[in-house]
């Protein structure tokens, strides 16, 4: 679907974020990109979905693809305060000058996918961490991308709702026919949801392993206790250590 | 009474003891002193002259009251304008703010006499002089609120391809409004002041003459208790404009900004 090579990000603060960056990114996978904190795994997000421009190296899209085929999930739920439920998740469709009432259907359905049927009226700051989150997921899922890009956006919620939207997640995932970019530091997060995993190291970021997690889906709570869950985590584990290891002291 | 009331009673009952104390103060040394009128009227005094010089008052006080709003209306345009302008170009507001700054920091009674000489109608001198004083909050608020955006909402934008207008009108311009009406409330305490020193300075007599002509020809005349009534209207014009624009602040934002936002902790 979007191939990375070569890929290098230099800021302009001369930092090297990116170098010799290959990422294959496959239709209808879930993919995980792991890794310790400044190992450029949001910058190479950034860069598929075309904020800022790269310092070197190509990124090839495989199919047509335009604005419409990316949804983007930030770390925070990135809502506009000012706004409702409703006019945040409408935003890309009213950018895309989509009348209001010819969206009400999509972002109600949106809405209701995500569990927050009900509350288009409601302001951001009347929901909590976890329901805002699905507001910023109902947004990136609303035009019907193809490929979603999701940048630790479960990193700031507690465990027990961090669970609940892993779960929410896999089971939307399963059902659309999206492909997902997962962004994060977690192992267990990335073991538990990814088809595969790509771990990154740091200074600069690049590809040092990866991953199949030959685990089939529906996966549950009985998967996030199997000794096969464990194992998947102890083996990631291993080559996030190693990862870290290269990092220059 | 609920802890919340007792607070809500307080805010009035406290300041409104404090005004009983201080007139009752200002009345007992007025009588036992027998200070003449014309040094330092009692607040009794004061209050009559309010009755007695109505009709000389009210129409001084609408005039000052027009070219007040009048003033704050053009700095709301230009101030808006100008700030909207150096939005759409860093190099228009590194071009332009440094002259901005220099009209504020300016003292406003040290250029007004030679607006006086250069523009020929007083009233638009007097409009001018206003507007001096009040835009610059209004611009400078106005400019940090639209380029406040956040960041990653600023890059959502721009992932869904929005033209710069679609950013202006569904992102910077909300972001801008809770510093706007910031500005704006203090921008109206200004252009009361601005238009007050403004005719001190020019000094406009006969029909069209405000508050401010009315202080300086109670104060020739030694009708000192005329001079408190005009001042006090001005301190009244100048609270009530705080609080309309409080309470607009409050009606547009309670929705969803924090200053207008009721918590309970």
């Amino acid at each position: 679907m979007v191939r990375l090579r070569g890929v290098a990000k230099r800021f302009g603060n001369g930092v090297l974020a990116l170098q010799g960056l290959d990422l294959d990114i496959a239709e209808h996978e879930f993919l995980s990109l792991l890794g310790p904190s400044g190992c450029g795994k949001s910058t190479a997000l950034r860069l598929v979905a075309g904020l800022g421009g790269i310092s070197g190296g190509t990124i090839e899209w495989g199919a047509a693809h335009g604005a419409r085929d990316i949804g983007f999930v930030f770390q925070e739920p990135t809502l506009m305060p000012w706004a409702t439920v409703f006019d945040n998740v409408y935003l890309p469709l009213r950018l895309q000058g989509i009348g209001r009432r010819d969206a009400a259907g999509d972002v109600a359905a949106t809405l209701a996918m995500v569990g927050l049927g009900g509350f288009e009226k409601a302001f951001p700051r009347e929901l909590s961490g976890g329901m805002k989150m699905r507001v910023s997921i109902a947004r990136a899922l609303v035009t019907k991308p193809r490929l979603l890009l999701m940048d630790e956006p479960f990193a700031a919620l507690d465990e027990i709702t961090r669970i609940k939207l892993n779960n929410d997640l896999l089971e939307l995932w399963r059902k659309q026919s999206w492909t997902v970019v997962f962004v994060t530091h977690s192992v267990y997060e990335s073991a538990y949801l990814s088809s595969r995993i790509v771990v990154m190291a740091p200074r600069p970021g690049r590809v040092v392993a990866e991953h199949h997690v030959d685990v089939p889906y529906p996966r549950d709570e009985e998967y996030r206790t199997s000794t096969v869950y464990n194992e998947q985590c102890r083996v990631v584990s291993r080559s996030l250590a190693v990862a870290m290891q290269e990092q220059p002291a | 009474m609920s802890a919340e009331g007792l607070e809500r009673a307080a805010r009035v009952v406290l300041p409104a003891a404090i005004a009983v104390v201080a007139l009752t103060a200002w009345d007992l040394v007025v009588r036992l002193n027998q200070i003449p009128p014309y040094i330092l009227p009692g607040p009794m005094l004061v209050a009559e002259t309010f009755w007695s010089d109505w009709g000389t008052l009210w129409p001084a006080w609408v005039v000052t009251l027009r070219f007040t709003l009048m003033a704050l209306a053009v700095a709301v345009i230009g101030g808006v304008g100008l700030a909207l302008l150096f939005a759409q170009s860093k190099w228009i507001e590194f071009s332009f703010f440094p002259y901005a700054v220099i009209l504020q920091v300016t003292p406003l009674i040290a250029i007004a006499p030679l607006i006086l000489i250069y523009v020929e109608n007083t009233h638009v001198a007097l409009l001018i002089c206003a507007w001096i004083v009040a835009f610059f909050p209004i611009l400078s608020n106005t400019t940090l609120g639209l380029n406040s955006a956040d960041h990653n909402l600023v890059n959502l934008f721009q992932l869904y391809g929005a033209s710069r207008w679609q950013v202006l009108r569904y992102l910077r311009i909300p972001s801008a409004m809770p510093y706007f009406l910031g500005g704006l409330r203090i921008a109206g305490g200004l252009s009361l002041i601005g238009s007050v020193v403004a005719e001190f300075v020019a000094g406009t007599a006969g029909e069209g003459s405000g508050l401010a002509y009315r202080i300086l020809e109670a104060g020739y005349r030694l009708k000192v208790p005329r001079l408190f009534a005009a001042l006090a209207m001005i301190s009244a014009t100048g609270i009530l404009i705080f609080i309309s624009f409080s309470a607009l602040s409050h009606l547009v934002l309670r929705r969803w900004h924090e200053s207008a936002v009721k918590r309970e902790n």
